[in-house]
């Protein structure tokens, strides 16, 4: 009965459910913080804008992207995954996501940014919309934990226009 | 008597009895393990509702032996969120972010482009000759995190000895137990 095995597994059952409702707790607490971040985001400039041969239209942007995402972190939080994305609808297309630009966030202290960049990833249409186009600028935010749910969120801003020609 | 009477008391003294109620303690475990996993699929709804990380291309966001929940609900891919998919002819899954979406307007269909946090570079590459991913591919999406746990399986797909010794060793333990 009390033998050395039942007793080592009752040790270790009891550490595993402790375990188990420390991460649970952890997760949990996280739904307690409300953050408030807050973005803003300016195209500096469009450096050229083409049709490709293959039909599609791309465009080169320069963006300055400012950010404070610091209330975001708690003590669960691993990492802060932010991308920005441009968005716009098409008569094809219900809805286009392009990723611009991204970053890993791993720290409170690197959470408050602003960066000076062109788009990192290439925005190219399925078609030839992009004349005179009118979208929005998403700054997205994906918080992986160090353990537990992981939860996303983002910030719209809207009224970015594409140049009306090809240059 | 002599030899039958003897031969009949010492099958006796094995117990019918104890031995059937061990095996049957035994299914008991393997069933309710089975029914624990086939229950978490019906109610995240993919084929496979816990994955293991063993890939660095996530890095640092996960790990080599990180647990991924994955749940596949009705709602449409978005960028950022992080799917796993599987092409034909690869036999193992790929944890990526979606990066780019293009959703019709008639069929709804998706066309997704995914990337890893850790890679230089976009999937396309690992496409098999796609451009892009439909929604047929995606096996499901991450939803829960847990760090490590999932070392035990990396540990026992790579050096299957220790499986075999583990599994023997726990039905050994569940068979000769008295209680």
């Amino acid at each position: 009965m009390h033998s050395f095995g039942y007793r080592a597994n009752a040790l270790l059952t009891f550490a595993v459910t402790i375990l188990a409702f420390m991460c649970v707790i952890s997760s949990l607490s996280d739904s307690l913080n409300s953050p408030s971040p807050s973005a803003q985001v300016q195209v500096l400039n469009m450096n050229w804008f083409q049709k490709q041969p293959s039909g599609n239209d791309e465009v080169s942007l320069t963006l300055n992207i400012s950010a404070d995402l610091q209330s975001l972190f708690t003590w669960n939080t691993k990492q802060v995954f932010a991308f920005l994305a441009a968005e716009y609808e098409t008569p094809k297309n219900s809805l286009n996501q392009i990723s611009l630009w991204d970053g890993i966030i791993l720290s409170k202290e690197h959470a408050k940014f602003s960066i000076h960049t062109s788009n990192k990833y290439r925005l190219i249409d399925q078609g030839s919309n992009f004349r005179g186009k009118e979208f929005n600028l998403t700054l997205h935010w994906h918080v992986m934990p160090k353990t537990g749910k992981m939860f996303a969120d983002k910030i719209v801003i809207p009224g970015y226009q594409m140049p009306k020609e090809y240059r | 008597m002599g030899f039958i009477g003897d031969t009949a008391n010492s099958f006796k003294s094995i117990q019918l009895r104890p031995a059937l109620t061990q095996l049957i303690n035994l299914g008991l475990i393997v069933s309710s393990a089975l029914m624990i996993w086939k229950g978490l699929m019906c109610i995240t709804g993919t084929e496979s509702p816990v994955i293991v990380v063993i890939s660095g291309s996530m890095e640092p966001g996960f790990q080599r032996g990180d647990i991924l929940f994955l749940q596949m609900s009705k709602d449409p891919i978005r960028a950022g969120e992080i799917v796993v998919y599987n092409i034909d002819g690869r036999d193992i899954p790929i944890v990526h972010r979606v990066i780019e979406v293009h959703e019709r307007q008639d069929s709804g269909e998706a066309y997704i482009l995914t990337k890893g946090d850790n890679n230089p570079g976009d999937d396309r590459g690992l496409y098999n000759g796609l451009h892009s991913l439909q929604k047929h591919h995606i096996m499901g999406r991450a939803v829960g995190f847990l760090p490590y746990f999932g070392w035990v399986t990396i540990i026992m797909s790579e050096k299957p000895v220790l499986k075999y010794i583990l599994i023997g060793a726990l039905g050994l333990l569940v068979i000769i137990s008295k209680d």
